[in-house]
């Protein structure tokens, strides 16, 4: 019924149109108003390129600064505020081209409209012009790369010694951490050993693995760098954390990694927002299935005590029964998880490739404890 | 016919030929048009490229009815999230049981749109009209260099975009990945059910619309190269030509990798291949799948996948650069920087699709490399913006249709590209990637963008194409509701981007981070409904003009290029009689000293004495 009406309406609709239109034709050619080249309607479009550039202009600037405040995510790690001032600023520059342009071209459609009796200005080129324009654009160009790309180098460089690792592996729909317990090794695992007591597919004859541990959300402490190993299961996914400004593709097959330092805890960003119920978010970013929008986990940002307290308290995965029983059963039906299988060996020298080993060399603060390791002793 | 002309009939280029009539052939041909041909060789399998032109646009108005119609359903999701639509069940049917619109469903609107607007309007609607209707009459040739081909061209795409369509009403729904198609989610049918049968047939039509492209692309390349007619060098062409050009080499060296790129992951999912695969424990299995990388198959993709915007964006540029010029009455400011900046974009356009992968784990020196590629092409981009703003300085503008399209086509651009500035910038990228500022930043600069280039071709060579006129006051209602309806949904979507919120998502109330922009996003959705909607406005002008319009005239615009040279209806072969030569470039608008305001390239300076240039007097003797 409904689909009935809202077709009728649309129908009718349409006929008044076409009557509206055929009148307006009819009169037009009475009129004689067809006959004549350009007309009326000539200085009414380009009045209207000016009435928009006014119009348009002023309702741009009124509802981007009306929504300024709802648009800047509140920013809680180191690089982030970096990032910030290089989006600000390039928004600025990019702002006045915008204006500049906008303003010339709205401009020049008004005053130049065509006038009876008026020849256009016959100019083809003018070299002096043209390399004006191609240099200052090429120079502006330069300095944001330049700065773009220190900013790159430092944000992706290698993560300091000391930083604490947590592991986040992406799967349909959910997220699952682990700490690398207190060895700070993150032990082998072998997709080919998950099941439904061992998700991330553990192999419990390395010994480094016996002490990790999962958790249900990510906790990391204030202040403190943190790398974050990532990794997917299934399909790509994506660790987005708006606040932290981090954003790293989980890839499966092959682990990627992001570093950062948070500098607000949870506690004193609600404070902050007046907002009780404030947690960091962590979300999916890249088209992952069904639930892609609904692959969120909390962030918790705690002081380094509390941080260390929360670690001391997590049970390691050689307490747990269900994933021992688990991949016993696992390693005996696949001969997978004995440890020197060849698979895990190769899952092993992957993995070193990521261990603090390889950032020795090029590590831009000095070795130091990690934090991890405070809470081992 | 034609096409069976020897090429020898066809002169070369090259400056200071001389005439030499070629009535023999030109009789011959005549006769050739007065032979009855049966509809279905004339209107369905025509080898004339004026006809292929047409088919090529009425697909593409078709497709890009279908593509909106696919955005405003997901635009009524994202801009009602908790609303029940039970109205569109007898449409929608399962997809949208109990009102609520099923989220993988979603995900297959949104690929699909993207596939559809990307490949088969402004592809193939925007290039395949204009390079077809425009190469051979504005080079002066009588038809493409193979007409057959030509004619195959289109039916590959036909035949592709048919497969694409059944994919719509599959059981399993069509493909869901993004248009992207990143494997292992479209590799994988147990990951996403449109990654069965749907994005079998994806690929499956995405075969023969690169077969389709590159039969195109070669007949382009080959007549702008060996057709043009006595005296039009390749610094006379109308910057269309070369911009057709240019699009046609891109698309013959990109499109392979996108074949190669969906054939690897053919072999992928149907062969049990590891080109993508590896490590992959899916719906309680462990796949045998070892050593692949999803990383791959985005290069392979981006390497099509960067050209491409080029190839959608500057056939646009280059009707654009004429329209503007043509109704400023002025030549087009630094013709030959224009043709520099073009080859400049076009040879850049190849070497930066790695900006659409900073954060993909890529290597991060790579990100650098890309980042400074990237960023470089914003220079000739800039170029072309200030030149086109140079050729309205002083001008006398007409505003036809066709030129306020143009002039919404710079503004576009502009504001578009501008934020490509902060798109190509990695370290802004961490933050920006796959967020709402990437889906305004292109759709405005290539979608919308390209929209208003294809609109203006439409309105400005509609005379040409069926020998009547558009209704001007309708075409400046389309255009002012598009305009307007277009910044009204894609700035305030540069808000929503940059508080981060993410693509591709069904809804985003699960999130706080993402919770404050309800009301903007409705906006967003009531605009883009509307803005759909004004469409109808032009599809009724151009149904209405092919039966009812005004008579055009030969030369309606008072142009200067050689398609306007040709009968009002030209026949298969485009001149009655002999093809004009060719004396000057296109853009002799309000010379000093001439009578008109225009001087058809086809007028030899030995006509124009009054206004010709120094150098150019030495010519006409």
């Amino acid at each position: 019924m409904t689909i009935l009406t809202i077709g009728l309406v649309l129908l009718l609709l349409l006929v008044v149109f076409g009557l509206l239109f055929r009148l307006q034709l009819l009169t037009a050619i009475f009129s004689g108003s067809t006959n004549r080249d350009i007309g009326t309607s000539n200085r009414v479009n380009a009045l209207l390129m000016l009435v928009f550039m006014v119009a348009g202009g002023g309702l741009f600037f009124w509802s981007f600064a009306e929504n300024y405040g709802k648009m800047n995510p509140p920013i809680a790690s180191v690089h982030g505020h970096a990032m910030e001032s290089m989006f600000w600023t390039t928004m600025i520059v990019i702002g006045i081209a915008f204006v500049i342009t906008h303003v010339l071209l709205f401009t020049y459609a008004y005053k130049y409209q065509h006038k009876e009796g008026r020849r256009a200005y016959f100019f083809s080129h003018n070299n002096k012009l043209e390399v004006i324009w191609t240099i200052i654009p090429a120079i502006v160009m330069a300095s944001l790369i330049f700065a773009g790309w220190k900013a790159w180098t430092r944000i992706t460089g290698p993560a300091p010694k000391d930083s604490v690792v947590v592991e986040l592996m992406g799967k349909q729909f959910n997220w699952l951490v682990r700490y690398p317990g207190r060895d700070l090794k993150l032990g082998v695992i072998n997709y080919r050993l998950i099941d439904a007591s061992n998700d991330f597919g553990f192999d419990l004859s390395d010994k480094a693995a016996m002490d990790d541990f999962t958790a249900g959300e990510v906790h990391v402490p204030k202040g403190h760098p943190v790398l974050i190993k990532i990794r997917a299961r299934d399909v790509l996914h994506a660790v987005y954390m708006p606040q932290f400004r981090v954003q790293m593709y989980a890839v499966p097959g092959m682990p990627t990694r992001f570093w950062f330092t948070p500098t607000i805890t949870t506690e004193e960003m609600r404070a902050k927002l007046g907002n009780p119920k404030f947690n960091y978010e962590l979300a999916c970013n890249q088209i992952c299935g069904k639930a892609h929008y609904a692959m969120k986990m909390n962030i918790i940002v705690e002081e380094p005590e509390d941080y260390q307290a929360w670690f001391a308290a997590q049970k390691p995965n050689s307490q747990n029964a269900d994933l021992m029983a688990s991949f016993k059963q696992m390693s005996q039906q696949t001969g997978l998880g004995k440890g020197g299988s060849k698979g895990a060996k190769a899952s092993a020298i992957e993995e070193a490739g990521e261990t603090p080993e390889a950032d020795t060399q090029t590590s831009i603060e000095a070795p130091a404890q990690p934090l991890a390791a405070q809470t081992a002793m | 016919m034609a096409t069976t002309l020897p090429v020898s009939a066809q002169s070369q280029g090259g400056i200071g030929t001389a005439p030499v009539p070629h009535t023999e052939h030109d009789e011959h041909l005549h006769e050739h048009e007065h032979h009855d041909q049966h509809w279905l060789w004339k209107y369905v399998f025509s080898q004339d490229h004026k006809m292929i032109a047409r088919q090529f646009l009425i697909s593409g108005m078709v497709w890009a009815v279908i593509g909106g119609v696919l955005s405003s359903l997901f635009r009524l999701q994202l801009g009602w999230p908790t609303a029940t639509l039970e109205w569109l069940q007898p449409l929608l049917g399962k997809w949208i049981e109990g009102g609520k619109l099923n989220p993988e469903f979603y995900l297959a609107l949104v690929t699909m749109h993207g596939t559809i607007m990307v490949f088969f309007v402004l592809t193939a609607g925007l290039s395949g009209t204009f390079s077809n209707f425009l190469i051979p009459l504005q080079v002066g040739a009588r038809d493409m260099a193979s007409g057959f081909m030509n004619m195959l061209s289109y039916w590959f795409f036909f035949v592709s975009s048919v497969i694409m369509f059944a994919s719509l009403f599959l059981e399993t729904g069509p493909a869901a990945a993004g248009w992207t198609i990143y494997p292992p989610l479209s590799a994988l049918p147990q990951a996403i059910p449109g990654s069965g049968m749907g994005m079998t047939m994806w690929l499956v039509s995405m075969v023969f619309f690169i077969i389709s492209q590159l039969l195109g692309g070669v007949n382009y390349v080959t007549t702008v190269i060996n057709l043009r007619t006595r005296g039009m060098s390749m610094s006379k062409l109308p910057l269309t030509i070369w911009a057709f050009f240019l699009t046609a080499i891109l698309g013959i060296l990109s499109f392979p990798v996108l074949f190669a790129a969906a054939l690897l992951l053919v072999f992928d999912r149907s062969f049990g291949t590891s080109f993508f695969l590896s490590d992959i424990y899916i719906a309680g299995q462990a796949l045998h799948n070892q050593g692949g990388s999803p990383v791959l198959f985005q290069h392979l993709f981006w390497f099509l996948g960067h050209p491409e915007v080029y190839i959608v964006i500057m056939p646009a540029m280059g009707m654009v650069s004429e329209i503007l010029a043509t109704n400023a009455r002025k030549p087009i400011f630094g013709y030959r920087a224009m043709i520099g900046s073009l080859i400049g974009i076009s040879l850049l356009s190849f070497v930066v699709w790695a900006h659409h992968m900073f954060v993909t784990g890529m290597n991060p020196f790579l990100g650098s490399v890309f980042m400074f590629l990237t960023l470089i092409i914003a220079v000739p981009s800039g170029v072309k913006v200030f030149n086109w703003l140079a050729t309205l300085w002083r001008g006398n503008i007409r505003f036809t249709t066709a030129m306020m399209f143009s002039i919404g086509f710079v503004s576009l651009f502009i504001s578009g590209g501008l934020t490509g500035i902060i798109l190509g910038n990695a370290t802004l990228d961490i933050q920006m990637h796959n967020t709402y500022f990437v889906v305004a930043h292109f759709h405005l600069v290539m979608g919308s963008a390209a929209f208003f280039g294809l609109f203006a071709g439409v309105y400005h060579w509609f005379p040409k194409m069926f020998g009547r006129m558009m209704d001007e006051k309708l075409g400046y209602v389309h255009f002012w509701l598009t305009f307007i309806g277009v910044y009204l949904v894609f700035m305030p979507m540069h808000y929503v981007g940059i508080a981060g919120f993410p693509r591709r998502y069904y809804s985003w109330t699960g999130f706080d981070a993402f919770s404050q922009f309800a009301d903007l996003n409705k906006f967003i959705s009531t605009a883009a409904i509307l803005a759909f909607f004004a469409q109808f406005v032009f599809i009724f002008n151009f149904v209405y003009s092919i039966f009812r319009g005004r008579r055009a005239t030969e030369n309606p615009w008072n142009s200067n290029t050689l398609e306007w040279t040709t009968p009002v209806n030209p026949g298969h072969g485009n001149w009655p009689g002999e093809i004009p030569a060719v004396y000057r470039w296109p853009y002799d608008y309000s010379k000093p000293g001439a009578e008109l305001d225009y001087i058809p390239q086809n007028v030899p300076y030995s006509q124009t004495q009054s206004s010709n240039l120094p150098y150019e007097r030495e010519m006409a003797e």
